[in-house]
């Protein structure tokens, strides 16, 4: 890291606290409509300095909306945006001080990739040395000072973005944007890239706002992840949390891959399913506890919740076998066309597709929510006749 | 399915894929490039031969020989060098207007009014159909009184007559880059509307920028109605006037009128030439 004085947007009175370690956000009770779409809905979020947090959702679920609105490139129709406690309302996009990594390919076509870095450095009139020692740092920081003479057009996708991030980066930001980054790039190098955006993050320790549609993304790199859904926040929490103790159905279903099975609650308030009855760890959504014996619900288990074991007499039928690495996913159908997925070590995945199976549940408590009809978070069951037992 | 094997389509689709490419193709394509020449030729024979008819008439003298005193004459001629420079002076501040006006109004109307682009599309095209005697009087109905006496009167007309050209290359240009977020990157830098349309927009909207000039200066130096009805001597009004006086010199600047035109073009075509060469030569270098 540079160790060059800051220099902030002409006109920013800068708080000076958060300085080197990030700022404070404070998103409260946004409220943006477009047309009939209402993109946010009282959307209140905080972010601590030198914390990462991951909007997550589903398209026009408004997350890129939140983004832009703390970036200065829309306007709230009502809502307060705070950072280090200062009113953004009055202050225009390019004297936030925030830098911002596109989705798309952001970089200047007509500048090499050190004029690019530099950009930001010369619209703070530091002079031509100092600009271009610190481009040729930020650049060495994402591993790219070999390249700082090349055109965007000579660079591949992931370089590019990699210039773009030491571009916002260079003008050493109050707040890092990232408005799905790594969502044109390949697997291999989106993995490696969120790599190094989550190491200089924290060695930098730049409040960051990430969105996100990948979830895999979201868990791996946020300190935090908030997940919206039609302009509103679901749940905010950390990743493991999100993950184990899901607020709603819905984050329950969006994050990580989730079975819903018919369950029945029991005499002594415990449900009952797949022929064993288990103890209620968690009520999602509303009503979710204090449910009347007899009461139908659906019971929410991951596939690693789930074993199967091949049975003739068993009430499954495996339909799906997928590869994931280091685990093989079995997609079981169940009676009353209930698909359920369940992960396998691979060592012990000898049950080929048609086979008969018995689905047990290994979890000793489980998540309910509310009966919905739907029959599995991630795909409905395939429509093909159950093959005839022997 | 006892049908479908026995029909002949089968066979004749299998027949087809096992045949090599039919020997008669070479010949269509003989045709082909047949045709593309006598369209050439025809096309070449129509501008050239009137060309060629004008300059050897400008070259000949009295006696049927062959003579440059038409062409050495020109620069002595009575208002040859007074309807030159207005026709530069005129060539170079419409385009500042043309573009000073046309490149804030497409980049505006590309970021922020979007929906109402086929509305600008519609409105731009207007000029091409109004007489010019409309514009005229349009022009003269809003233009300041100091304007209304000078020459500069032309820019003005000439600057809506160039509308139509200048917006369709500027919004070419406009379309071929991600203006939006090559906007919202420099703003989220801390550049400010100016230095983001003259450090960011216009050096990538160089070949818009660079054709839309050409488009204007070729108008300004070629029109003829406007400034005749208004009075002033251009170059072509010159032309037209000074035929009647003598043919050949008159003949001899029209030529030389094109070629320096032609001429004017290319340079400026030339600057946007040499940076896709340079741009060419990066990519075979990397």
């Amino acid at each position: 890291m540079t160790t060059t004085a800051r220099h902030h947007a002409p006109g920013t009175e800068h708080s000076g606290a958060g300085a080197g370690a990030g700022a404070t956000v404070q998103l409260t009770g946004l409220h943006r409509r477009f047309g009939a779409t209402q993109a946010l809905d009282g959307f209140t979020l905080t972010l601590q300095a030198g914390e990462l947090v991951a909007l997550l959702g589903p398209s026009g679920c408004g997350k890129t909306t939140a983004l832009r609105v703390l970036a200065g490139f829309e306007t709230v129709d009502s809502g307060r945006i705070l950072v280090d406690g200062v009113d953004q309302a009055r202050i225009p996009a390019q004297r936030r001080d925030m830098g911002m990594v596109f989705q798309s390919y952001s970089l200047f076509p007509n500048m090499t990739a050190l004029d690019n870095v530099a950009f930001g450095l010369r619209m703070r009139k530091v002079a031509s040395q100092d600009r271009r020692t610190r481009a040729l740092e930020q650049l060495d920081l994402v591993g790219l000072a070999p390249e700082a003479s090349k055109y965007p057009h000579q660079m591949s996708g992931g370089q590019q973005q990699r210039v773009a991030l030491a571009r916002a980066l260079a003008i050493e930001p109050r707040v890092l944007l990232l408005d799905e980054p790594l969502s044109a790039l390949d697997a291999k190098v989106r993995v490696q890239l969120r790599e190094q955006i989550r190491v200089l993050q924290t060695r930098l320790r730049i409040t960051t706002l990430f969105v996100t549609h990948d979830q895999e993304e979201a868990l791996s790199m946020a300190d935090r992840v908030c997940v919206m859904r039609a302009g509103q926040i679901e749940q905010v929490d950390t990743p493991s949390t999100l993950y184990s103790a899901p607020a709603t159905p819905f984050v329950a279903e969006f994050v990580g891959t989730m079975n819903r099975i018919p369950g029945t609650i029991t005499d002594d308030g415990r449900v009952s399913l797949l022929g064993t009855e288990v103890d209620i760890r968690t009520a999602v959504g509303s009503g979710g506890g204090g449910r009347a014996s007899g009461t139908p619900v659906d019971v929410l288990v991951r596939p690693e919740g789930l074993a199967v074991t091949p049975s003739p007499q068993g009430r499954g039928i495996v339909m799906t076998t997928t590869f994931l690495g280091s685990i093989t996913r079995l997609g079981v159908l169940l009676d009353q066309d209930v698909m359920v997925y369940a992960d396998l070590s691979n060592a012990a995945v000898a049950i080929p597709t048609g086979s008969a199976v018995e689905v047990t549940l290994t979890e000793r408590s489980v998540m309910v929510a509310e009966r919905t009809g739907e029959r599995s978070a991630t795909e409905k069951a395939p429509t093909l006749e159950r093959p005839q037992q022997a | 399915m006892v049908a479908l094997v026995e029909s002949p389509t089968i066979f004749d689709t299998e027949d087809r894929l096992a045949r090599p490419p039919r020997p008669w193709s070479a010949v269509r394509l003989r045709n082909v490039a047949w045709w593309r020449g006598i369209v050439l030729v025809l096309t070449g024979a129509f501008f050239l031969v009137p060309l060629f008819a004008a300059l050897r008439f400008s070259l000949e003298n009295f006696t049927g020989g062959l003579t440059f005193s038409a062409f050495t004459a020109i620069p002595s001629q009575l208002g040859f060098t007074a309807a030159l420079s207005l026709s530069v002076r005129l060539a170079v501040v419409t385009t500042a207007i043309t573009l000073g006006l046309m490149v804030p109004t497409s980049v505006y109307v590309h970021l922020r009014l979007p929906r109402l682009k086929p509305i600008f599309d519609s409105i731009t095209i207007v000029p091409i159909v109004i007489p010019p005697v409309v514009l005229i009087v349009g022009v003269l109905q809003v233009a300041p009184t100091f304007l209304k006496s000078t020459p500069y009167l032309l820019a003005l007309e000439y600057t809506i007559l160039a509308m139509p050209f200048v917006y369709r290359s500027l919004d070419a240009g406009l379309r071929a880059i991600d203006l939006k977020t090559l906007v919202e990157a420099s703003r989220s830098l801390g550049g400010g509307w100016r230095s983001t349309l003259w450090r960011v927009i216009v050096p990538n909207l160089r070949t818009g920028i660079l054709s839309a000039t050409v488009l204007t200066i070729a108008l300004v130096l070629g029109e003829f109605t406007m400034a005749s009805l208004d009075l002033y001597q251009t170059i072509p009004v010159w032309i037209y006037q000074f035929a009647q006086d003598d043919g050949h010199v008159s003949t001899a600047v029209s030529l030389l009128s094109l070629l320096v035109t032609w001429l004017v073009l290319m340079v400026i075509s030339s600057f946007d030439l040499r940076r896709i060469r340079r741009m060419a030569q990066i990519r075979r270098g990397a």
